[in-house]
């Protein structure tokens, strides 16, 4: 393992279930947490859907995002942001979100993808 | 500078396959170091060998295997999201007793950490995503 | 400094939107791929609200493909070469697709 160390920003804009990058995304952050890297979070867009509670993905055979949304914080990964814009577009608060997330504006997601190293978009 | 290049676009599906082909023939163009060059999600097939586009068009898989071997380049298929997708290698053929395996060489299957480590130590990890 | 890159038209997905929303002063945008139909001039209005410090650029492999011409004069038009440039002049690269 790599003694330098970068910061990582995993950008997630998609829905879950639909297609694979909600489930890539979270991969890929698990991975970073191994590597000990400093990690952010970022949701934005239809990402924000992703944090709905009471999924419920059984029929659909699939894994369950939010109960590994949840899990994050047990990996140390607890940086999640989460666009206030987007949340508001699709009629939601941020007290219907059942984790631990920072709210930010456009200025606040701009100064976040400057404060990292890698950037990673899903 | 050292380069890491990620790719996610399955070819003909996409355009992401071929822009990241032409972008890292700049690169090199340029002597730049490609560190790694990792395809993740729908981007495994683009180490399928079984692929046959016509003969007037781009064959993407062998593309890449040339590139690869001409510059020596380390090119990798995330394991967990080429085997779910049918991109095996013998070796992963054999462990879940498939009658045949497609993985191009040099393409090599492994983890996700090629991708974080890729990222530690790239200057620059650019992503051709679908 | 980030180099943004966006590889869907306007409204086939909202990449742009996102980026638009995502920019940093200083930022550079290259559209790529589908990326290159934003900068018809019937799209201008998107970028008027830029700040000037915003460079804007095109990969011209893509827009020949198109068949676009009389692009927005805001946008330069670069080749590949010139992509890999940008890469190295800013400091990361931010892929929106």
């Amino acid at each position: 393992m790599s003694d330098t160390k970068k910061s990582f920003l995993i950008i997630n804009r998609k829905a879950p279930y639909g297609c694979s990058a909600a489930r890539d995304a979270l991969d890929v952050a698990l991975t970073i947490s191994v590597f000990e890297q400093p990690l952010s979070l970022l949701f934005m867009d239809d990402a924000v859907l992703q944090l709905l509670p009471a999924q419920n993905p059984a029929g659909i055979g699939q894994k369950n995002l939010s109960a590994n949304l949840a899990m994050l914080e047990m990996y140390d990964i607890d940086q999640l942001h989460v666009c206030s814009e987007a949340l508001q577009q699709r009629g939601l608060r941020a007290e219907d979100i059942e984790l631990n997330i920072n709210l930010l504006d456009r200025s606040g997601i701009a100064t976040l993808i400057k404060q990292h190293d890698q950037v990673l978009s899903f | 500078m050292i380069f890491s290049i990620v790719v996610t676009g399955a070819p003909y599906s996409s355009q992401a396959a071929d822009s990241a082909l032409r972008y890292c023939k700049s690169l090199l163009k340029l002597e730049h170091q490609i560190h790694r060059i990792f395809f993740y999600a729908d981007g495994v097939h683009n180490a399928s060998e079984l692929a046959v586009p016509p003969q007037d068009e781009t064959n993407i898989p062998s593309e890449w295997a040339q590139l690869a071997e001409q510059h020596k380049l380390d090119i990798v298929v995330c394991i967990a999201a080429a085997v779910r997708r049918g991109v095996l290698d013998e070796n992963e053929a054999g462990r879940y007793e498939k009658s045949s395996h497609n993985l191009t060489l040099p393409f090599v299957l492994s983890g996700l950490g090629q991708l974080v480590e890729a990222g530690i130590v790239s200057d620059r990890v650019v992503t051709f995503g679908a | 400094m980030t180099l943004h890159t966006i590889n869907k038209t306007p409204t086939e997905s909202s990449a742009l939107n996102n980026c638009l929303a995502s920019l940093s002063d200083g930022d550079a945008l290259l559209l790529i791929e589908n990326g290159v139909y934003a900068a018809m001039p019937g799209y201008a209005e998107l970028f008027t609200r830029l700040p000037a410090s915003i460079q804007c650029y095109l990969l011209g492999e893509d827009s020949s493909a198109r068949g676009l011409n009389d692009l927005n004069p805001d946008f330069r038009s670069i080749d590949y070469d010139g992509f890999v440039e940008l890469s190295c002049r800013y400091n990361k690269v931010v892929s929106w697709f």
